[in-house]
């Protein structure tokens, strides 16, 4: 066999290896991904109801929170950048960094100064590698976040966001995750979670009339508990939508591949056929020429 | 006589949904009994039990760990982080 029929060979064979992977890792994706948005959609009631319950509370107290109230000065920006913890999902993890890298320069060209939460490994190596600095950083669990996960996550921004500016805490904090669109379109946007903007415009959707609720035990007390559960829960969602994104643009990109794979395959089969025409047409005419010379000696 | 609409719901789930006679869950004052007719509430729960009688007379009990009940118009939602539903 003539040597660049087998070095064609062998890499046939290595695609072929590679196919077989990254065939396997599109279908596993694709397999998360329905289970990412089921909890996605799973997660709807519980938004809901807490939606509602501070709507009722914001049309009915003018109660201020701390929570709820801008602070007139800014000095710190806290923001929370939720990337994957793995990477061979296309543009995924650098559109969410690079998101996040827009938001910070826009923070600091206001003069605010920025302290940077990360969630997921990829968000971590590249802050490590450059040296940057970032306060608090939470991974493993970007393809399958869980209810705890967001509430660690969130105690420690609110805790951190109650700290007095002085000690190290925050005036405001961001987020920066991918919004699932669709299964071909997900989106790095930018959320601002504290102070938090007054309840969605839900509320003028929905003409019906909330009843004068009596409060159990009162006002304050039921701010105080619920504010910290829809920080939570903001946070929740931004994880199960990230992780949904991250599976889908997982999915895509190693469906590329095996395309890709599929090409190379085909070029390389070609050109060993035509490696072996040549080899077998030389063979031929050094046969030819051979009797030839026999047949005219 | 009217019946209540539950719905139990957890952060990552809905856990139950349907008619009861009456909700028994403890709030952060005490031990608070649901029934038709309820004024309309917002209130706190502290992690503890909850018990609805449904509507066909069968216990629903589970324990919550903190949340908030809302009821109105006989409609009640119980929300809480964790749920753990018992038999």
């Amino acid at each position: 066999m003539g040597a660049q029929m087998r070095v064609y060979r062998q890499r046939i064979r290595s695609v072929q290896a590679t196919k077989k992977i990254t065939r396997a890792m599109e279908l596993i994706a694709a397999s998360r991904v329905v289970k990412a948005r089921q909890r996605v959609v799973e997660s709807g009631p519980y938004t809901h109801a807490l939606t509602k319950a501070l709507s009722a509370l914001a049309e009915y107290s003018n109660e201020a929170h701390a929570l709820i109230t801008e602070k007139s000065e800014i000095k710190r920006a806290a923001v929370l950048v939720i990337a994957g913890d793995r990477g061979l999902s296309g543009g995924y993890n650098s559109s969410v960094i690079k998101e996040s890298e827009q938001l910070v320069r826009k923070l600091q060209e206001e003069g605010k100064e920025v302290a940077i939460y990360l969630c997921g490994q990829r968000a971590i190596n590249f802050y490590k590698f450059r040296h940057r600095d970032f306060v608090a950083s939470w991974h493993g669990f970007s393809d399958a976040p869980q209810f705890d996960h967001a509430k660690e996550i969130a105690d420690r921004l609110i805790a951190d966001f109650s700290m007095d500016i002085d000690a190290g805490g925050n005036d405001e904090v961001h987020i920066v995750y991918t919004r699932f669109k669709s299964m071909v379109t997900q989106e790095p946007r930018v959320l601002r979670l504290v102070p938090l903007e007054v309840v969605e415009g839900e509320t003028t959707a929905h003409p019906e009339v909330l009843p004068l609720y009596a409060f159990e035990p009162n006002v304050e007390a039921v701010l105080d508990a619920l504010l910290p559960k829809y920080v939570t829960n903001r946070v929740y969602t931004c994880l199960l939508g990230s992780a949904a994104s991250q599976l889908a643009a997982q999915q895509r990109a190693m469906k590329s591949a095996t395309d890709n794979a599929d090409a190379l395959i085909k070029t390389y089969t070609r050109l060993a056929n035509q490696a072996r025409q040549a080899e077998i047409t030389q063979e031929i005419s050094e046969i030819v020429g051979g009797a030839n010379a026999l047949a005219s000696a | 006589m009217s019946e209540l609409q539950v719905e139990l719901v957890a952060a990552d789930r809905r856990v139950w949904v349907g008619a009861a006679k009456m909700v028994r869950c403890r709030t952060s004052s005490g031990e608070l009994g649901v029934m038709p007719g309820h004024t309309p509430m917002l209130g706190i729960l502290v992690n503890g039990e909850l018990i609805i009688h449904q509507a066909d007379g069968a216990k629903q009990a589970a324990t919550i760990d903190s949340g908030f009940l809302s009821v109105e118009h006989d409609r009640v939602t119980i929300v809480a982080d964790h749920v753990d539903v018992q038999g």
